[in-house]
């Protein structure tokens, strides 16, 4: 634990040092990779955790990001309301598709989460009164932290995610440990012993679904805010998809791995797209090679080496991704017959 | 009346396609247990390849029909031997993330052989004009995508009911182990039945395409509307796929008829209903 604590503020004394060494371009980056890291921990509570594999989870970042987009527009600047209001439709747009969708299991709930994101994409893409339908809101004022105090510029608003990912990272650190944590873990391991137990599960997954929910649309306030601009595009199943790719490259089930699949994957765009315009190719091709190479991902990786290097068993954590991963399914195909 | 018949027509055809595209992805789901998330991809692949074939070489559309459809195949027989078969160890939603990575990958080569531009496709000639039904002027590359439809839907209810390869798939769809058992070559089964939902998606590509056109990104459509019908109608039962696809055509058409805004919210809360209150499908079996 006291380890731990002293790894992390060491990084974070490093991040809140880096603006000062590198140039405002990879000041921009760290801060995306920091909100994308955000969203990744959000679906990682859902999919690395619970077991519960989400195709959807872009609805509650696009709920955030419109809901603090259009509260900074017409109603106030300050930062904390805007994220609240953010946060508030992501939660009561989690409790509503979690109660649909939690009903399910494997393939369909892959497919349920995929389906009412897609009706809020086209919630969203419709209704252009409000939302600017496909060109989008553009024209979001500079969130305002204290009073007069503006986060204006880039370096200001990167220090503020800083300031957010390392609260959003300590809380969820303790979620892992603490016993709604461990329950979560159980419902992924096997579902009907914890139903036997007494669990009530599919609470349990509608609280999973509503954190995991409502830290995404966190995740779009702060997009917003760093952005100045939505679109619908940001909505889109395909960004459900890059969210997913990150925590399956980072490593499902651990605390880092969605940051750092968050990191790997903005990264890899920011260096392809000036080369050439096909980095879906690119990730894609990287993605195949870690789910056929690496199916625990960059954590699992990692440990595995320092364990090799230290002679230490890796951690148990990430090692039990790879059977999380077929359980679902086998208890699908079971059911498909 | 008279565009009720036209929006009926309209919806029909639109359903016909629906099921022609949706069949493989759901006879592959059913048989390999993988949902083949670059079915879509598949699709839109036919559909340059038509447009490759009709509009810049010159040829017959026939030509684009008999032959397109072949070589998605073989690249679908390919994906599956390459990617697939080493990977089932891997459990299957592993294997879906890869369909998922091949969908990107396809989306980038896409646009760099046949570009960003939206491209239209022209029906074969003896088919550009319209015929008069019931007082209304029905083009008729809709009336004959109803009636291939038709004779797909026959041709595979046949081979599933009636002839052998069509009880290995059927059994294969209650009990993968026990056909082995039977020692029916299960990969083998595997490699067709993919190479056969290949097959189809060519097909839909091609017949697609003069109708919804040819666009870069919408494969992605595709898949969600193949999704969409997959779970409405159920699992591995051709009528139950020809049921929803039908179903979810008429949904689509005569929303974006009579509410346009609303049409994409109002089939995908039709899934979620069906999800909610018929998890197996309409017509599916007992989960």
């Amino acid at each position: 634990m006291g380890k731990q604590w002293i790894k992390g503020s060491v990084l974070f004394l490093l991040m809140v040092a880096a603006p000062f060494f590198v140039s405002l371009y990879y000041v921009n980056i760290f801060t995306e990779i920091l909100i994308f890291g955000i969203f990744a921990i959000s679906l990682n509570i859902l999919v690395g955790q619970t077991g519960l594999v989400s195709l959807g989870h872009a609805a509650f970042f696009g709920a955030g990001a419109y809901a603090t987009g259009l509260a900074a527009s017409h109603l106030s600047t300050n930062v904390f309301l805007t994220i609240a209001i953010g946060m508030l439709l992501a939660f009561l747009l989690a409790i509503l598709i979690g109660f649909v969708s939690t009903k399910a299991h494997g393939f369909y709930f892959l497919m349920l989460t995929l389906a009412c994101s897609q009706m809020v994409y086209s919630i969203i893409y419709q209704w252009t009164d409000v939302t600017g339908g496909s060109n989008g809101l553009s024209g979001i004022p500079s969130p305002s932290l204290f009073g007069d105090f503006l986060l204006s510029n880039q370096v200001f608003i990167y220090y503020f995610v800083l300031v957010v990912f390392a609260i959003v990272m300590i809380v969820i650190n303790r979620l892992l440990h603490s016993p709604l944590g461990y329950v979560f873990i159980g419902i992924k391991e096997n579902e009907d012993r914890m139903k036997s137990i007494g669990y009530n599960t599919t609470f349990y997954k509608n609280i999973s679904f509503l954190i995991a929910g409502t830290l995404g649309g966190l995740a779009g306030s702060l997009y917003v805010f760093f952005n100045g601009f939505v679109a619908p595009t940001d909505v889109y199943w395909t960004v459900s998809g890059s969210v997913l790719i990150m925590v399956l490259v980072g490593g499902a089930g651990t605390l880092w791995g969605p940051v750092i699949g968050a990191a790997f994957i903005v990264v890899l765009e920011t260096i392809i797209s000036s080369y050439t315009e096909s980095w879906m190719m690119i990730i894609g091709t990287a993605f195949i090679l870690f789910t056929i190479f690496a199916p625990s991902g960059i954590a699992g990786l990692f440990s595995n080496l320092t364990g090799r290097i230290f002679k230490t068993r890796p951690k148990p954590v990430v090692e039990d991704y790879v059977e999380q991963a077929i359980e679902p399914i086998k208890q699908q195909s079971k059911i498909n017959g | 009346m008279d565009t009720l018949v036209l929006q009926l027509m309209n919806a029909l055809s639109y359903g016909f396609l629906l099921f022609i595209i949706t069949c493989g992805i759901s006879l592959v789901f059913g048989i390999l247990g993988v949902l083949n998330l670059a079915h879509g991809s598949l699709y839109l692949l036919g559909s340059y390849m038509g447009y490759s074939i009709v509009v810049k070489s010159g040829l017959p559309f026939w030509v684009a029909l008999l032959v397109v459809p072949f070589i998605i195949a073989v690249i679908g027989l390919i994906l599956e031997v390459i990617l697939l078969r080493p990977t089932y160890k891997l459990g299957h939603l592993s294997q879906v993330l890869l369909t998922f990575g091949l969908a990107y990958i396809f989306h980038d080569l896409f646009s760099i052989i046949w570009g960003k531009n939206i491209m239209t496709v022209t029906p074969p000639a003896f088919l550009s004009q319209s015929v008069e039904v019931m007082g209304n002027m029905i083009p008729s590359y809709r009336l004959a995508l109803i009636v291939v439809g038709i004779v797909i839907a026959l041709a595979l209810w046949y081979t599933q009911e009636k002839t052998k390869w069509g009880a290995v798939i059927r059994a294969g769809l209650s009990d993968k182990e026990m056909v082995g058992g039977l020692g029916i070559n299960i990969h083998l089964v595997f490699t067709l039945v993919f190479f056969f939902g290949s097959f189809l998606a060519g097909i839909g590509g091609v017949l697609g395409s003069p109708i919804l056109g040819v666009a870069p990104g919408m494969e992605f459509n595709i898949l969600i509307l193949s999704l969409v019908v997959l779970v409405v109608g159920g699992l591995g039962s051709v009528s139950g796929t020809i049921v929803a696809s039908l179903l979810v055509g008429m949904v689509e058409t005569f929303s974006r008829f009579y509410v346009p805004e609303l049409s994409l919210i109002i089939t995908f809360a039709l899934m979620a209903a069906v999800l909610i209150i018929r998890p197996q499908g309409l017509i599916g079996r007992r989960a």
